[in-house]
């Protein structure tokens, strides 16, 4: 029996047409842009200046606080700019720029392919280790791996479930590298259990997948306590509670974190940054992107280092057609349309996906007519269009009662409505409003 | 470069559209469309035509001319709206009847509520009912049916019956027995393929079966509503019946005459007035398997089913405000 989670969802068009390439190394480019703030927290504070030399691996700004990651270099040269710099959205950001001199590596970075199965380092190193090599989760969430391997003094995890569901349509890179680095993933997970203290493992694998599920599963039974789970095909199967449901069957309750039921979730490509940083001392410098779409003349897996330019990457994968309307940095359904490609590659970016003007236009907006797919498709349970009902008349404060933080922004209700009606545009807008209340309410 | 398009996710879109959901109902209609043609012939055609044509007749003047508002004709809700009320009426019925049902079906319980997505009622019901309030001799006057060939061209002139529930409540109150008087009625094949009297889209429970499987397979509707509601009719009525079979029909025969069948499958499930939550939905088909059998056993009507649906239509909006679907990690404390 294939597991899955019992409500909601969809089956979009699953469009993996990268599933068969196998990933392919970027040359180093010319010059990275990379942001100090790659994830979800306090940004990094710069410890490099204008002129100075770095090398590849090299810290260039510090994790600040408890919630933030550390930045390194993803290439050797000199730093030619620390400026604001407009990022995928449009917004500036601070951003260390580092024109490229070679390739020089910091000395205590293992460089070779050899697969290291020892464990040496014990739980505090390992937490060390992950932090100081800036992982993130690599899922798109960019939360710093090391503050969730600390769970709260009082949940104790119990199993570690890793999530290669890869549900977004099109995405194909967490797909290759279940397939392409499957020992050192297993490798990772054993090192993750150590952190955690825990005794069980789950690989969680959507079945459009079989060849990595069938890897997997024959190399785990060299490995004590790892199973791989194979899960139904269905949309969001790879968000976190959805997952956690499916694999253990327990329900996050509304509000509380994963641990609270004994989980934590990781990303397979958070996995493998966690072996490189563990066993090869190399910091989160580089990731799989897959670079897709329809009118692509070379679509593929690309292994990139952070900062490269999008530009670059999609001249690589035959150049943007003619008929672009739309550059998504992620999949279809949860990713973020870009303002320009002359922008880098960060930590999160799983995907570039390039839709053509015709996938790009909305429908226009017709009468809702109280089918209820929107009800039935969404995972959490909620009435989405009774949330943009209440979001359009600006009745913010009740969308709370109504679960609003409960939403996952899968993006289901708004892809499933006959009427083409924007339901998860005016939830985002209501969240947002609540936010603001609440956070005046506290001040008061 | 040209500029690019910018949005919030997703970027990508199923391809349902209200077009498409309101054609699969008439898909699904269509077999229930051959028996009544099958069945009355040309009253049924003229009734159906008459119907659909100033449906979309009235829904464009009113829309396009008094509103000033695009016209919404294309989606195909009020030529639905149109057959469904004619599948509600007896194949009879004076055409200019039927002009008057179809304003009001679309013009008062439709349009003044706000258009589609906004009417409280069933609009096909809703007029309907006002038919058979206002003119009930030629609402309950019903054609017996022959198959086409013998009366392809009647159309008034016909022979008339009454239909199997009114055969059965009148000879109730007389004092004759149920299980005399369901042998003075077509046998259940009949019933079941539709050889009897009665409205013209009501009769075949075969043919509106067959529409069931159609709509659950394009997952235009769940099984909730029409499940819930021919359940309760069946489990109420079984219950009296095994009470005391000579005063009460057996559960069968209660699904299988009258508009129950067309009720639960076709009407109560429009999407429009049907609760949100599949629990509310459940709740709804509860409700009007209840009513229905309340009204055709104890009530002054032979036949209840529009009757308990525009009711449980009035409680819809109560059902969403209480009755919301399960969230994802709220267990009740």
């Amino acid at each position: 029996m294939l597991k899955t989670f019992p409500k909601g969802g969809i089956h979009p068009p699953e469009n993996k047409i990268t599933a068969d390439k196998e990933t392919v190394t970027l040359p180093i480019p010319k010059q990275v842009i990379i942001p100090v703030s790659q994830h979800i927290g306090a940004p990094a504070k710069v410890i490099v200046k204008k002129n100075d030399k770095v090398k590849t691996g090299q810290m260039i700004a510090q994790s600040n606080g408890f919630v933030s990651a550390c930045i390194h270099s993803s290439v050797s040269g000199t730093v030619f700019k620390v400026d604001n710099i407009p990022d995928a959205g449009g917004y500036k950001r601070l951003a260390v720029v580092i024109n490229v001199e070679g390739d020089e590596w910091l000395d205590n970075i293992d460089r070779s392919e050899d697969i290291i199965k020892e464990i040496n380092s014990d739980k505090n190193e390992i937490l060390k280790k992950i932090q100081d090599a800036g992982v993130v989760g690599l899922g798109g969430a960019t939360f710093p791996t090391h503050v969730k391997l600390l769970p709260p003094k009082s949940m104790k995890p119990e199993v570690l479930i890793i999530n290669g569901a890869e549900c977004e349509p099109y995405l194909t890179a967490d797909h290759r590298l279940m397939l392409e680095k499957s020992e050192e993933l297993l490798i990772g997970i054993k090192i993750l259990m150590k952190a955690l203290s825990v005794n069980k493992a789950v690989i969680g694998i959507e079945n459009n997948k079989s060849d990595a599920i069938n890897k997997l599963e024959t190399l785990s039974e060299n490995y004590d306590n790892i199973s791989v789970a194979a899960l139904k095909t269905k949309y969001p199967q790879g968000g976190e509670k959805q997952l956690i449901k499916a694999v253990t069957g327990k329900e996050v309750p509304s509000g509380e974190l994963p641990v609270k039921v004994g989980a934590v979730v990781q990303n397979v490509g958070t996995v493998f940054a966690v072996y490189e940083a563990v066993q090869k001392n190399k910091p989160l410098i580089d990731r799989i992107v897959t670079v897709t779409g329809k009118y692509l003349s070379n679509p593929g897996n690309f292994k990139v280092r952070i900062g490269t330019s999008v530009k670059e990457l999609i001249n690589t994968a035959g150049g943007l057609p003619e008929n672009t309307g739309k550059i998504i940095s992620g999949g279809p359904m949860m990713g973020r349309a870009l303002i320009t490609d002359n922008t880098g590659i960060t930590k999160g970016t799983s995907g570039i996906l390039i839709l053509s003007e015709q996938e790009s236009k909305r429908r226009s907006l017709k009468p809702c007519i109280r089918c209820a797919k929107c009800v039935e498709v969404c995972p959490m349970g909620l009435e989405p269009f009774f949330l943009m009902a209440l979001s359009r008349k600006t009745l913010f404060e009740k969308t709370e009662n109504e679960g609003i933080f409960d939403c996952i922004e899968c993006g289901s209700c708004s892809y499933i409505c006959p009427s083409d009606r924007p339901l998860l545009d005016f939830i985002r807008l209501s969240k947002k409003e609540v936010a603001l209340i609440r956070k005046a309410k506290r001040i008061k | 470069m040209s500029k690019l398009i910018v949005s919030l996710s997703p970027h990508q879109f199923g391809s349902n559209s209200v077009k498409k959901l309101m054609f699969g109902v008439l898909i699904a209609l269509l077999p229930t469309l051959f028996v009544s043609v099958w069945y009355f012939g040309l009253g049924a055609i003229t009734i159906i035509v008459t119907s659909v044509l100033s449906a979309v007749f009235f829904e464009y003047v009113f829309n396009r001319f008094l509103l000033k508002k695009p016209s919404t004709i294309s989606d195909g809700s009020a030529a639905l709206t149109g057959l469904l009320l004619a599948f509600n009426l007896p194949s009879n019925l004076p055409v200019w009847l039927v002009i008057i049902g179809a304003f009001f079906a679309i013009v008062v319980a439709k349009i003044s509520f706000g258009g589609i997505g906004n009417n409280i009622f069933n609009p096909a019901l809703a007029g309907r009912v006002f038919l058979l309030i206002s003119w009930p001799v030629q609402m309950t006057s019903w054609p017996e049916p022959s198959p086409l060939s013998k009366h392809l061209l009647g159309y008034t002139d016909v022979t008339t019956g009454a239909t199997p529930l009114g055969i059965l409540s009148e000879g109730l109150r007389s004092g004759e027995s149920a299980t005399k008087l369901i042998s003075q009625v077509p046998d259940y094949l009949q019933l079941f393929m539709g050889n009897a009297g009665g409205s013209i889209g009501e009769v075949g429970a075969a043919a509106i079966l067959i529409g069931l499987v159609y709509m659950l397979m394009k997952k235009i509707i769940s099984w909730h509503i029409p499940v819930s509601i021919l359940g309760t009719v069946a489990v109420f009525t079984g219950i009296l019946w095994f009470a005391n079979p000579d005063k009460f029909a057996d559960p069968l025969f209660h699904l299988l005459s009258g508009g129950i069948m067309l009720g639960a499958v076709f009407m109560a499930t429009d999407y429009v007035t049907s609760p949100m939550s599949k629990r509310g939905m459940l709740i709804y088909g509860v409700g009007i398997g209840l009513l229905t059998v309340v009204i055709r056993v104890w009530g002054a009507f032979p036949e209840g089913v529009s009757f308990a649906i525009l009711i449980m239509n009035a409680f819809v909006p109560l059902i969403n405000m209480y009755i919301k679907p399960k969230r994802f990690g709220k267990n009740k404390r």
